[in-house]
């Protein structure tokens, strides 16, 4: 056994917003000499498709700041409207962007390159009828005994 | 402060990427060998020195100028 600290990451969420705090604590973490592994269950599996296509919904999210102030005067509801979200969503991308914010697929190449090991949850991907080929190569499959085994000798667990 | 082996250019980018580019660049290098980064990111001066502190390399200097942080990190 190394000396070296561990980071075990669960990642559970699967929206553009949520895909950054997972890749850019593990990255970040590998960066400083941890090992680290990220756990991908449920929604947070979409992070691992060879095709990104995530997107950020205003829709029940109050927090989200809103361009042009839209946010104080746009009703709630028309959030919901078809569009709203697609809209938002390259919005978000074209900012992050312009802030020099690394992309998603950039942040996860850099966290492969560092040796963070991605483990799929396989109990999602049979949940879903998910197909492994949209998945990106170098990831495990396995479950929450495998995650224990890493996570039970961690420094930082983390659920996002 | 102007010795350096290598000089990395952060400008523009953000977090965590001055920091992810700059250990690259360091793992390239020789103990010893001193990187000069330039960053424009203003959380980046907290991040630096908690880099340094973390993986034993040394921040020999940090300072601004400019709206542009200069940072000079000598590899362990």
């Amino acid at each position: 056994m190394s000396d070296e600290k561990k980071l075990a990451i669960i990642a559970t969420k699967g929206t553009l917003d949520w895909a950054y705090p997972p890749f850019i604590l593990a990255s970040t973490a590998a960066a400083i000499g941890y090992e680290t592994q990220i756990f991908f269950t449920f929604y947070g599996l979409q992070l691992l498709k060879k095709d990104l296509n995530l997107k950020v919904s205003p829709l029940g999210n109050p927090g989200m700041p809103m361009p042009m102030g839209m946010d104080k005067w746009f009703p709630t509801l028309g959030t919901a409207l078809p569009g709203m979200e697609s809209m938002m969503s390259s919005m978000m991308k074209s900012k992050m962007k312009s802030k020099g914010v690394a992309s998603v697929a950039e942040l996860r190449e850099l966290c492969q390159e560092a040796d963070v090991k991605l483990i799929a949850c396989q109990m999602t991907v049979d949940l879903f009828d998910m197909d492994t080929s949209d998945f990106i190569d170098d990831i495990d499959y396995a479950g929450a005994t495998t995650f224990f085994e890493f996570a039970g000798e961690s420094d930082v667990n983390l659920f996002i | 402060m102007s010795e350096y082996t290598e000089k990395f250019d952060a400008t523009g980018l953000n977090c965590p990427l001055p920091i992810l580019r700059s250990k690259k660049v360091l793992t390239k290098m020789n103990s010893g060998d001193v990187l000069y980064v330039i960053s424009t990111d203003s959380g980046s001066v907290k991040d630096f020195d908690a880099f340094c502190k973390q993986t034993g390399n040394e921040l020999l200097e940090s300072s601004e100028a400019e709206g542009k942080y200069h940072y000079y990190i000598k590899k362990a």
